[in-house]
Order: structure tokens, then sequence, then C-alpha cells
């Protein structure tokens, strides 16, 4: 019981940086692999904000969001509307991509290294006892999976039952179709990149609250969301949610009851059981 | 077999290559020496990584995996195997983690390999890190040989040799004419009745039991052996940016990458070490938006617009 409510606690932020790359990856189409580093900078500045100003993560989100959403809006308007225009075909976007992403990746780290060093960094912010079923959690925990439920309630009223969300639903679906409907496909594409960009860093906010973070620490997290993203299907926030349940259980299954260096090992053993049984995801649907 | 007198002289000016290069540590021992065995490991790195990717365009991000499996096979067993044996091992080794992988993703799209090579070299650290808790006391490995740099250089020039022999064989073979077609439309590829996963599967399980060889060969090199420094997800990046800096449409385009920025690392990471991801941050960069067919592909470039130019004045003069 504790296993299960841990790793639902946790796996509420993954679903937050899932979820933000999935539109990334989704709708944009860019496999944005520097999605970890905009986590860590949401790490960074939260972290900042309540150091230096003494403003709490919660209230921090309120300028994060807008932040990460501006700066990643101009990531995919400069660096990768170029090469979205350039590719023949989805094939090659998503080689380029990747590469740049890579650049990226290593761009945002190696500032924040500069900026922040390699040490760990954490602070202590809610961190009180909080009885859950008869077992005590961290208060910081219980809030930070609160907000990210919040976010995520949010994100899926908007893309269901509002035009602009559809929008951008139509694009995922069929970027030449939406064309076709008068939704301004780059427009929409840009403005998904951007969302994703502001989730993941929310992410990352709620995230540094209750765990110790460092500089280089973004590819890991890169990996569970991409290997979340796959599990639920490309596009699916629904699934998305869901996988990211699974993986934060299992994560902390593995990590409590066999060793806590390990849970690489139980993340990859869920992509290679999904490569295997269902590589369209979850809820995906066999496309022949 | 039959060769063309073209094939002869490349084959002769390489041969030539080879053995000059096969003299350097003649000159000199310490400095230029060190960084030779550099640039020679991540000639053999490149090119064995070009052998899989340059033809199928997959992304590899698994050398670091496949490297420190090879460095790990020597730690182990020194003191009980023979070199040579442990090499072999190493190769064993690797190929048969190539062939795993390939086995779980090489079927499906790209993106999913890309995906799994990303994250392999840190899950094979956690399992090596955590099997070596659970059954041994010890962290780290001691490597004593009697091997000297100049033996790794020579040991590490003789792999890309064999490595340049084995592309050139294999493109002769039927697996390289298959991987031509896949490489130009994997449909059509599928439609002739070639089985498109088991032949890139089996390229990179040649691809990765060299770059386990390479590891086996640097692990006298290193004489303390731990996780986190055998696999170093460092090396698989440096070697994607190496070989598609030189082009990746030839064999010895990898080559043309490897020496200039064996040499720009390693003034950096000795003047300004805190910068070296933003260098390879923007040397990623450079590569997709500046010179994405590599400079071997720009100097093509040229030279084929060079020749339009030649026949267009010819006929020009004909006229």
């Amino acid at each position: 019981m504790e296993i299960l409510v841990t790793g639902i606690l946790l796996s509420g932020t993954y679903a937050l940086i899932a979820l933000g790359l999935t539109l990334q990856y989704g709708v944009a189409r860019i496999m944005n692999l520097a999605n970890g580093e905009t986590l860590v900078a949401g790490c960074f500045v939260a972290f900042w904000l309540y150091a230096s100003f003494a403003i709490s993560p919660i209230y921090g989100l309120l300028i994060i969001a807008p932040a990460a959403f501006a700066l990643n809006w101009a990531i995919y308007r400069f660096a990768l509307r170029p090469l979205v225009n350039r590719a023949k075909n989805r094939g090659m976007l998503e080689v380029d991509s990747i590469l740049a992403t890579f650049g990226l990746l290593f761009l945002l780290q190696g500032l924040m290294l500069l900026s922040f060093g390699g040490e760990y960094f954490s602070y202590t912010f809610l961190a009180e006892r909080f009885v859950l079923f008869g077992s005590a959690y961290g208060l910081n925990r219980v809030v930070a999976f609160a907000a990210a439920v919040v976010i995520a309630l949010a994100l899926y009223l908007f893309l269901y039952h509002t035009r602009h969300g559809t929008a951008v639903r139509a694009v995922a679906a069929d970027p030449t179709s939406a064309n076709l409907v008068a939704i301004d496909v780059a427009r929409t594409a840009a403005f998904a990149f951007a969302l994703g960009g502001a989730l993941t860093a929310c992410g990352g906010a709620l995230l540094s609250t209750f765990y110790t973070f460092n500089a280089s620490m973004g590819v890991v997290f890169t990996m569970k969301a991409l290997i979340i993203v796959i599990m639920g299907g490309v596009g699916d926030i629904r699934g998305a949610v869901l996988a990211a349940l699974i993986l934060g259980v299992a994560e902390t299954a593995v990590a409590s009851l066999i060793d806590p260096g390990l849970t690489l090992a139980a993340t990859y053993t869920l992509f290679i059981l999904v490569l295997l049984f269902r590589p369209q995801g979850i809820f995906g649907r066999q496309t022949t | 077999m039959n060769l063309t007198s073209h094939e002869i002289r490349i084959g002769l000016a390489g041969a030539a290559v080879a053995a000059l290069a096969a003299t350097l540590p003649l000159f000199d021992q310490g400095y230029y020496l060190s960084i030779s065995v550099n640039i020679m490991l991540y000639a053999a790195l490149c090119t064995a990584w070009t052998l899989f990717s340059g033809p199928t365009h997959y992304i590899s991000l698994a050398t670091a995996a496949f490297f420190g499996l090879g460095t790990y096979s020597v730690g182990l067993w020194i003191n009980h195997l023979p070199y040579p044996v442990l090499v072999g091992i190493a190769a064993l080794v690797s190929a048969s983690l190539a062939g795993l992988v390939g086995a779980a993703t090489l079927r499906l799209s790209g993106v999913y390999f890309v995906i799994f090579t990303l994250g392999l070299a840190e899950l094979v650290r956690q399992l090596v890190t955590w099997a070596q808790a659970k059954f041994t006391t010890r962290m780290g490995l001691y490597v004593f040989t009697d091997m000297t740099e100049e033996h790794i250089y020579w040991m590490l020039l003789a792999l890309t040799v064999a490595v340049f022999i084995t592309g050139w064989a294999i493109n002769r073979s039927r697996l390289g004419f298959a991987m031509q077609v896949i490489g130009n439309d994997e449909t059509v590829a599928k439609h002739v009745g070639i089985d498109t996963a088991r032949a890139k599967i089996v390229l990179f399980m040649v691809s990765g039991a060299f770059i386990g060889i390479a590891g086996a060969i640097s692990a006298p090199r290193y004489a303390y052996i731990e996780p986190p420094s055998a696999f170093n997800p460092m090396i698989s990046f440096l070697v994607v940016i190496m070989a598609l800096l030189g082009g990746t449409k030839r064999l010895w385009g990898p080559l043309v990458g490897v020496v200039p920025f064996t040499i720009v690392m390693d003034i950096v990471s000795a003047r300004f070490p805190n910068h070296t991801s933003i260098v390879i941050g923007l040397a990623f960069l450079a590569i997709v938006y500046f010179i994405p067919n590599g400079v071997t592909g720009l100097i093509e470039q040229a030279r084929a617009k060079w020749q339009a130019r030649q026949t267009a004045v010819g006929e020009e003069k004909a006229a």
C-alpha cells in the first residue's frame, strides 16, 4: 500500500513531464530530447525564486509557466521551424530534430552547469508529515501531486472542450487535413510545442519541492518521459497519464523492494514489454 | 576474388597510410602519442559506428554501452584468461547485446531505436553496479598489464584497418547490397524479399562487436575501471558528432571529422573544462544547420558543381 501511494504521488509529476513531451512530439512532430533540460530549468528557477524571494513554488508556477512557454515558443520558431520547412518527409524531420535537440540538450545543460555548478540541490518546502491510509508521507509530495492533477485536468478541459484545443488535436491527428479545415497548422504546432514546454517546466518546479536535483540529470527524465509517451501512445493524453501511473508505481516498487539503483532497469523492462507487445501504445490502434 | 585496378590502387594507398601511421610511436612517446591514441580510438569507434548508422540512417547511442562492456570483459577476467581470449569475449558480449537491442527495436521505426540506445549505457551501468555490489565487495577493477601506450596505439590501428576491410567486404556481399536497397527505400527492399530487420540486426551486431573490441583494447589504458568511467555516455555523443561531422556516406568519411574534433575536444577539456557541454551542444547544432551531409558531403557537392561547370564550359566551346 505504501509503495502504491508513493508511486502514485510520484507519477503525478511524471505525467506532467510526459504530457509536455507528448504535445511536442504528437502535435509539433518534434522529438524533443532536450525536454529533460526544460524540466531541470524549472527545478532551478523554482529553487531560485524560493531561496531569493521566498516565493512558494506553487505560486512560482505562475511565473515559471509563462516564461517556459515564451522560451519554448522562441526555440520552436527560430530553431526548429527551419528544420520543419527543410524536411522532405517525416523521417528526415525526425533525424534532424533529434540531432538539433541533442544540441539544445548539451547547450542548456552546459549553461546550467556554468551558472549552478554540478552539485546536488534541494530545499525544504512543506516538509511535514501527512497521514494517508494510516502511513505518513511528505506533505510536499501530496501537494505536488494535487497541483499536477489540477494542471492535467485543466489541460484535458482545454483540449477536449474548447475550439482551440480541438484544433490542437486535429493537427495531432493529421496536419494535412487540419490545414484543409482552415487550421493554421504552423501556428498551432508552435503553440503546442510551447505549451508542452510550459507543462514540463511546471513538472520540474513541482518535482523540485521533494526531489534532490542537479544540472545534469535531465537525460534520465527525458528517457522516462519518452517511455511514458510511447507506452501511452504518441499524442494520447489519457494513455500518458495511465502510463505515468504504471511507471511511477513500478519504479517505486523496484526501488523499495529490490534496489534503489535499479530504477532505470525497471523503466527499461516496461519499455521492452511495450515494444514487444503494444508498440502502438496502451490505447493505440494497430496501424497497417 | 577479382579486384579491379581501382580497388587495388585504393587498397595500396590505404595500406601506405596505415603503415605511415604505424611509425608514429617511433617519433614521439609523450603528448603526441597520447593524443594519437585518442584519435585512433575514435577513428575505430566512428568507423564501426558508420558501418551500421551510415547506410541505415539510424542514430545509435549505444557506443558507450558496447565500449564499457568491452572494458569490463577485460577487467573482470584479466587475471584468469589470456588477453586475446578476453578481446574475443568482449566482441561476443557486445555483439549479443547488440543482437538483443536490435531484436527489440529494429523491427519498428527508427525513433524507438534512438530512444532505446539513449539510455542503454546508463542501464548497463546500473546493472553492472548492482551486480558488483551484490556479488562482490569491491566497486572498481584493476587492470595491470605490460602494455604501453604504443601497443594500444598499434592495436587500435589494426582494429581500424580491420573495420575498413570488413566494411569493404560487407559492401561486396549480399548483405551490403541489401543494405543499399534498404537505405534507398525500405518498402522496396521488403517487396523484393529482403528480410530488412535481420539485415539491420546483423549489421548492428558486427558494428557492436568492433566497438566492444575497442573497449577491450582501451582497458589497460585506464588501469582502474569503475562503472561511471567505463560507461561514460559522452563517448556515444562524441562518436555521433565526429562521424556526422566527417560525413557517413563513405566509410572513410568519419576520419575527416575525427582528427580535428579530437584535437579540439582535447584543447577544450584542458583549458575550459566547464565548457565542454556547451561546445558539444554547439557542434550538434552547427552540424544540423550548416553541414547536414558532413565535410565529405560538402567536398562532393563542390566537386559536382565544379564538374558541372566544366562540362557546361566544354559544351559552350563545342557550340
